[in-house]
């Protein structure tokens, strides 16, 4: 049996506590050793899905990236309290342009 | 390309051949995969872009109801508010097999079966800004795990038309033709060492005449 995990800063997803998802609050700073380890943590535990803030996504690029092609955890940007960056846009057309070669869809 | 390494023999021949078929064969099936990934990926990828804009919505919307509510509550009361939830999700992942891509599927289960256990506080000291806070949430939730599945679908997918794409082209561009360019060399050269013989054999064919018959000297006293 899998759950869910949240990994952001507290006003950012303390409300998906009461929906019974596992909140992990970090704090977004300059040093984002701590949020690397707990993300990492989380991975290999039984999380399927872990929802992460877009501003501390876009800090964990690379860490994100090294789970893009495994089936599970399937690590998905959300935007947070201070307003949707468009980070998780820019990764799905990411995935776009990796399978493309170029970006057709938002093109426009 | 220049061809080297290749012994111009018959049996490497029948041996590069037969390899040149399963190549083709290959290349061809390679092509049909990627091909039916490509569309698989572009309708997925449409349902994502979708999904994607309301969850992003959504939550923000739901951030702006969280925000009114801090605004007229303490924070100690939010966070024993939130202290001890009521209502878990689970999720079970089962896998679909797209093209040999095993995506997986989330389907959720909730711990206790009243919606209404998104609510873990009494109503007393909370506003009834966070009410509506915690259900937009839980408004916007089977949507974002639709989008979970949905993304992880398309990053696998991507993947792996990245991978299939690139061994088509390697096939393509690169194995194909250097075997058809060896067997080339190797037809070319057994025909030319077949020529060769066949010269040979005519000129010794003549001498032995020569030898025999002496046909010159007999010429030359007509």
């Amino acid at each position: 049996m899998y759950k869910i995990a949240v990994l952001g800063d507290k006003d950012s997803i303390y409300g998906f506590a009461a929906l019974g998802l596992d909140i992990y609050p970090v704090p977004i700073s300059d040093d984002i050793s701590k949020a690397k380890k707990k993300l990492k943590e989380l991975a290999e535990e039984n999380y399927a899905v872990i929802y992460i803030v877009e501003s501390l996504a876009e800090k964990l690029k690379n860490e994100i990236q090294h789970y893009r092609s495994e089936r599970l955890p399937a690590i998905i940007p959300i935007p947070g309290a201070s307003g949707n960056t468009g980070f998780g846009m820019r990764m799905l057309r990411k995935s776009v342009e990796q399978a493309v070669g170029s970006d057709i869809l938002f093109r426009d | 390309m220049a061809v080297k390494n290749v012994n111009p023999t018959r049996m490497e021949l029948t041996k590069l051949k037969r390899k040149l078929v399963s190549a083709v064969r290959g290349h061809k099936l390679l092509k049909d995969k990627r091909d039916e990934l490509m569309r698989q990926f572009m309708e997925l990828v449409q349902i994502n872009r979708r999904l994607r804009e309301r969850v992003e919505n959504g939550i923000s919307s739901a951030n702006k109801n969280f925000a009114l509510a801090r605004a007229v509550m303490q924070d100690e009361t939010i966070n024993t508010a939130f202290l001890a939830p009521k209502q878990e999700v689970y999720l079970d992942v089962g896998k679909k097999n797209v093209m040999s891509v095993e995506i997986p599927q989330f389907e959720y289960k909730t711990r206790t079966p009243d919606p209404n256990d998104i609510y873990s506080y009494g109503y007393a000291f909370t506003s009834g800004d966070l009410d509506s806070a915690v259900k937009s949430l839980a408004d916007i939730l089977p949507d974002m795990l639709k989008l979970a599945e949905v993304e992880k679908a398309c990053q696998m997918l991507a993947a792996e038309i990245e991978k299939t794409r690139r061994r088509v082209n390697a096939l393509e561009h690169v194995l194909i033709p250097d075997m058809k360019e060896k067997i080339k060399y190797i037809t070319m050269k057994l025909d030319e060492n077949e020529r060769s013989t066949q010269v040979r054999l005519m000129k010794v064919k003549d001498m032995i005449l020569e030898q025999t018959y002496q046909y010159s000297k007999r010429y030359a006293e007509m």
